[in-house]
């Protein structure tokens, strides 16, 4: 059974394309990570077709958990959910973007499968700094 | 009397947000991030291409999807989804009626206010477009019974009043609520366009 697929969906691309490439580092090559940022011109904002061909991208069979930034990030992707038609589980999880991501690789390249993963990245919110 | 032209209400109410868009946008800069005249022109523009007006318009019910599905991908921001899911959620109420009388209008609003608080969980008071949503759909039920060209016009006051009444509040959702008291004082866009939809509304009922 494939990992889980991760989809970082943002209002910016390059930081979609940032926290993207740490969590591949997190998922030491064996999850695949796909960056949605931007809109389709490149510029601030979100897209629900970049989100849809990531998810495509990301799915190796194994579902896809995705992890947004914040505000339409979490909107456009909850309307994309309802409207999927398609085999394989692709879920939203509650999360911080960076750390929710970072933690979905690693647990993804553990081979947890999807409701693990969510929860690994939800739990990323309750890291203190201070 | 009683048939809405479904078409003719996102028709118009494209007009009125694209003559709007530079106030919609005033309003988004001071509390917002300053783009909801551009982004909700932008998806309406494209709704209404979605829609061309040549040949028989389709039913009712279709338009309306038709008009959220462009919302939804064209708008950009928190707006298209929101706008977008009520107009489908609006839609989908609508079924497959050639026509569409005041009472089966008040079912597809009622559908659309539940659509938006759904998606994003705002609720009365939040200082968002929610604030006139539900009094101009509670209105509009509360004056079916009078047809259509009383429930929209009854509706489109009680935008009015629900869009000022946003004004003294303290946003609890989007950017805005980043400015905590800040925010008090000003008119939240959201609200501001949702007025359009009424007024488009009570134009094209007549």
């Amino acid at each position: 059974m494939a990992n889980v697929g991760i989809v970082l969906i943002s209002h910016s691309r390059t930081l979609a394309e940032g926290a993207a490439e740490l969590a591949r580092e997190m998922g030491v090559g064996e999850v695949t990570v796909e960056p949605a940022g931007g809109t389709p011109d490149g510029g601030l904002g979100t897209s629900v077709e970049l989100l849809e061909s990531a998810v495509n991208a990301a799915d190796s069979g194994g579902g896809v958990v995705v992890i947004a930034d914040l505000g339409s990030s979490v909107l456009t992707t909850k309307l994309y959910l309802e409207d999927r038609e398609g085999a394989g589980e692709v879920v939203l999880a509650d999360a911080p973007f960076v750390e929710g991501a970072v933690a979905a690789a690693s647990a993804a390249a553990a081979g947890a499968p999807v409701p693990d993963v969510v929860a690994a990245a939800t739990d990323a919110y309750t890291f203190r700094k201070t | 009397m009683g048939s809405l032209d479904v078409r003719a209400w996102i028709t118009r109410f494209a007009e009125l947000v694209e003559a709007d868009a530079e106030r919609l946008t005033r309003l988004d800069s001071a509390i917002g991030d300053g783009d909801h005249g551009a982004n909700l022109n932008r998806g309406l523009r494209s709704a209404v291409a979605a829609l061309s007006s040549d040949g028989e318009p389709p039913p009712p019910g279709k338009v309306l999807m038709t008009a959220g599905r462009a919302l939804v991908s064209k708008t950009g921001g928190a707006s298209g989804p929101l706008y977008g899911t009520a107009l489908r959620r609006a839609g989908k109420a609508l079924g497959d009626a050639t026509s569409v009388d005041a009472d089966e209008i008040a079912a597809a609003l009622r559908a659309a206010l539940d659509a938006v608080r759904e998606l994003g969980h705002a609720e009365e008071g939040d200082k968002t477009m929610v604030d006139a949503l539900l009094p101009a759909v509670t209105a509009y039920e509360g004056a079916a019974g009078e047809g259509l060209v009383a429930a929209a016009r009854a509706a489109l006051a009680a935008a009015e009043k629900g869009a000022e009444a946003t004004v003294p509040l303290r946003a609890r959702k989007g950017r805005a609520s980043y400015l905590g008291a800040r925010s008090e004082g000003h008119l939240d866009p959201g609200a501001a366009s949702t007025v359009l939809l009424f007024q488009a509304l009570a134009d094209a009922a007549g």
